[in-house]
């Protein structure tokens, strides 16, 4: 059998097939490079307070500007305080110098600036599709490991560091190897209380947190179709935590509908002639990949993960591991164990909690929060537990108000927060505490993540409402009418 | 940027599996919009005793007698996942670290290793468990060898394997080369580019 480059090398007089992938590169290959890579056009450019301002300010210091400004996109998500009443003080110590420096550099730059009280300010991988910033067929960076969410829109996106950012901003261009491509097809239809966070969470779980190591990943398969776009964002968000560059999603009429009308999407006879062009996008049916995986999704449970890595990961309904089964080292396996707190053999469900949170790019957007107000309503949270709602944006949040969910969260007593990243992970100001047991719809449950020596539980939003209610790890499907 | 040839230097073993950046660098340790002044954050979660504290923990490898100016890294599995934060090698390098060998890396912080002067280094597992065993035995008497030139990791008890490169990477840590510069050369095909790009996806040019 061909290996996929063998495939693309082909020789034939007629093209290859291609996949969505190849599609996308070959579109935006402006040179080869010695040594398999390639000079790549970049179409978008995001950058937020934490990582970005590092970027413009290096640039400017070193005479160069930005090339091409209008396409270049700043927000405040990663250290803005997400309580009520915020402004350009943070919790975090030092925080206010991010805000206010990444401001003066982005107005210096002439590049769009969602500020702290902008209207559509939000976590930049929910206010990027929500914006129609990023569109199908784009290359879209942004110095942030997320960035892989936007690929759920046909993007080929990817997380950079500060250095390459500004490689970008000053050249529109980034020098890039080009990555193996892995085809994930996900098959079946999903059970009851069962989302794009379980799908995520159970390929990390089987195939580990490296599984995915420097491949774009293009996730497939009948039961990623029936996703609706939000879910595929979510699905896309953990490709990173897969160690994938990318995670893609082959465009269709549900990402076209999304995206028109949407504030920066094309409009017009622009969006007719892009509409003509993402719909070729697809990848060739005999488009070959370097790996295929298939995962059948319909005895899928709700996962819940048990230790300090996404792929730590277990249905609900299991209990956590022995050695021989977790596929970790011995030393992994006990670190872990020792500090979640953890024994080989205790079950999952019922483990007492201290905490919940419901927010991040993984789980905060309308959809996260209907399906988590759905299990709230007309319950309470268990006496003693601390429990968090973050909208991914204040269009979310405003969205969410309309439809009253602000009040479900609030009676079940949730605290109702402004949009940002927030307790998603801790950077000295707020934080959860210590071996306090948070379950949480964020990305990552890596050591001290959410605060010092915290112990995180990753899972979908609506099994962190259910397990709020419970005061315990819960398995959702048993409040659900 | 620095360029890098060959180092003969004492190397410290953290060899775990998924060290992630928040652990290389904490979120709380990245107190200014600056590259600098971060080596004192590096690791500072299991480096001391308290979070937010400076009391050296004495178990934590860099630590350890025999372990002072260690320049290369011995790490596990899927080393430097997690956040893109280019702080992790600004710390990595700030602190005096030139090479880290793991058996496979994160793609970001792989990327961002290239770009400030660290060689990141691919070997398999079992090559990286047998050198730290060697170096474990006399830390300060077992210096390992990174060889960019000659493509080579070996140590004084005559282990020596392959150092598996990408060309580019290569030179731009060999010659210490920016990219901006390099690719600034190219701007006529960019813009060749960008003008023919232009007319087949204008919705692209905002």
């Amino acid at each position: 059998m061909a290996t996929a480059a063998e495939a693309r090398a082909g020789g034939e007089a007629r093209p290859a097939p291609a996949s969505l992938f190849d599609k996308i590169w070959a579109q935006h290959v402006v040179r080869e490079l010695p040594g398999g890579a390639a000079l790549v056009a970049i179409d978008r450019i995001f950058l937020h307070e934490r990582t970005g301002s590092i970027a413009l300010k290096s640039l400017a210091a070193a005479g160069r500007g930005v090339l091409h400004p209008r396409r270049v996109f700043c927000t405040m998500d990663h250290i803005v305080d997400t309580l009520p009443g915020r402004g350009d003080d943070t919790r975090m110590p030092g925080g206010r110098a991010f805000i206010t420096e990444t401001r003066e550099a982005a107005r210096a730059a002439g590049i769009h600036l969602f500020d702290v009280r902008d209207a559509d300010q939000g976590i930049v991988h929910v206010i990027s599709p929500e914006l129609g910033i990023v569109l199908p067929g784009a290359t879209v960076v942004c110095p942030d490991s997320h960035t892989c969410t936007q690929g759920a829109m046909g993007a080929f996106a990817w997380g950079i560091g500060s250095t390459e950012a500004e490689h970008a901003l000053a050249t529109g261009t980034l020098r890039v190897n080009r990555p193996k491509t892995m085809r994930v097809r996900f098959e079946g239809r999903l059970g009851r209380g069962v989302t794009a966070k379980d799908l995520a969470l159970a390929l990390i779980g089987r195939h580990g947190s490296a599984g995915g190591n420097g491949y774009a990943v293009e996730f497939a398969g009948s039961a990623v179709r029936a996703l609706e776009i939000e879910a595929r964002l979510t699905l896309c968000n953990m490709a990173t935590e897969f160690s994938a560059v990318a995670g893609l999603i082959a465009p269709d009429d549900k990402t076209f509908t999304y995206l028109e009308g949407r504030r920066f999407a094309p409009r017009g006879a622009d969006w007719e002639a892009a509409l003509d062009s993402w719909r070729g996008l697809a990848g060739d049916e005999e488009a070959v990949f370097d790996r295929e995986l298939v995962l059948e999704v319909d005895e899928f449970a709700p996962m819940v993960t048990w230790g300090t890595s996404p792929q730590h990961a277990a249905p609900v309904t299991a209990a956590v591991p022995t050695l021989e089964a977790s596929g970790t080292t011995r030393e992994a396996f006990e670190r872990a164990l020792a500090y979640m707190g953890l024994e080989s053999g205790q079950p999952l469900m019922g483990l007492p909690i201290d905490a919940a949170f419901i927010g991040s790019c993984t789980n905060s957007r309308i959809s996260d929060l209907r399906r988590a107000a759905a299990i709230l309503d007309g319950r309470e949270v268990a006496a003693g537990v601390k429990a968090i709602c973050v909208p991914g944006s204040m269009s979310v949040k405003r969205q969410a108000e309309a439809e009253g969910l602000d009040a479900v969260f609030r009676r079940a007593g949730f605290e109702w927060r402004e949009s940002g990243c927030s307790m998603c992970f801790f950077a000295g100001g707020e934080s959860f505490g210590r071996r306090e047991r948070v379950i949480s719809s964020t990305n990552r449950n890596f050591e001290s993540r959410q605060g010092p020596e915290t112990r995180t539980h990753l899972a979908s939003p609506e099994t962190v409402a259910a397990s709020a209610v419970a005061g315990r790890i819960a398995d959702v499907r048993e409040l659900m009418g | 940027m620095r360029k890098f040839t060959t180092l003969t230097a004492v190397a410290a073993p953290l060899v775990r599996a998924n060290v992630d950046t928040d652990a290389i660098i904490p979120s709380r340790e990245m107190k200014a919009v600056s590259k600098t002044g971060l080596a004192e954050g590096l690791f500072a979660g299991w480096r001391y005793i308290e979070i937010g504290g400076r009391e050296p923990n004495p178990e934590f490898v860099l630590n350890r007698p025999g372990y002072a100016g260690a320049r290369i890294l011995l790490g596990g599995e899927n080393f430097g996942c997690g956040s893109s934060r280019e702080h992790a090698v600004w710390a990595l390098a700030e602190y005096g670290f030139r090479a880290v060998i793991a058996p496979s890396f994160s793609p970001i912080f792989y990327g961002n290793c290239v770009r400030n002067g660290i060689v990141p280094v691919k070997l398999p597992a079992q090559a990286i468990a047998l050198l730290a065993a060697a170096v474990e035995r006399d830390p300060a008497a077992t210096p390992l060898t990174v060889d960019l030139v000659a493509r080579k990791v070996g140590a004084p008890d005559g282990q020596s394997y392959d150092l598996p490169i990408e060309a580019e990477a290569r030179e731009m840590l060999l010659e210490g080369l920016d990219g901006i510069d390099l690719t600034l050369k190219q701007r006529a095909a960019i813009e060749d580019f960008h003008a023919r790009d232009r007319a087949e996806r204008p919705w692209i040019y905002l």
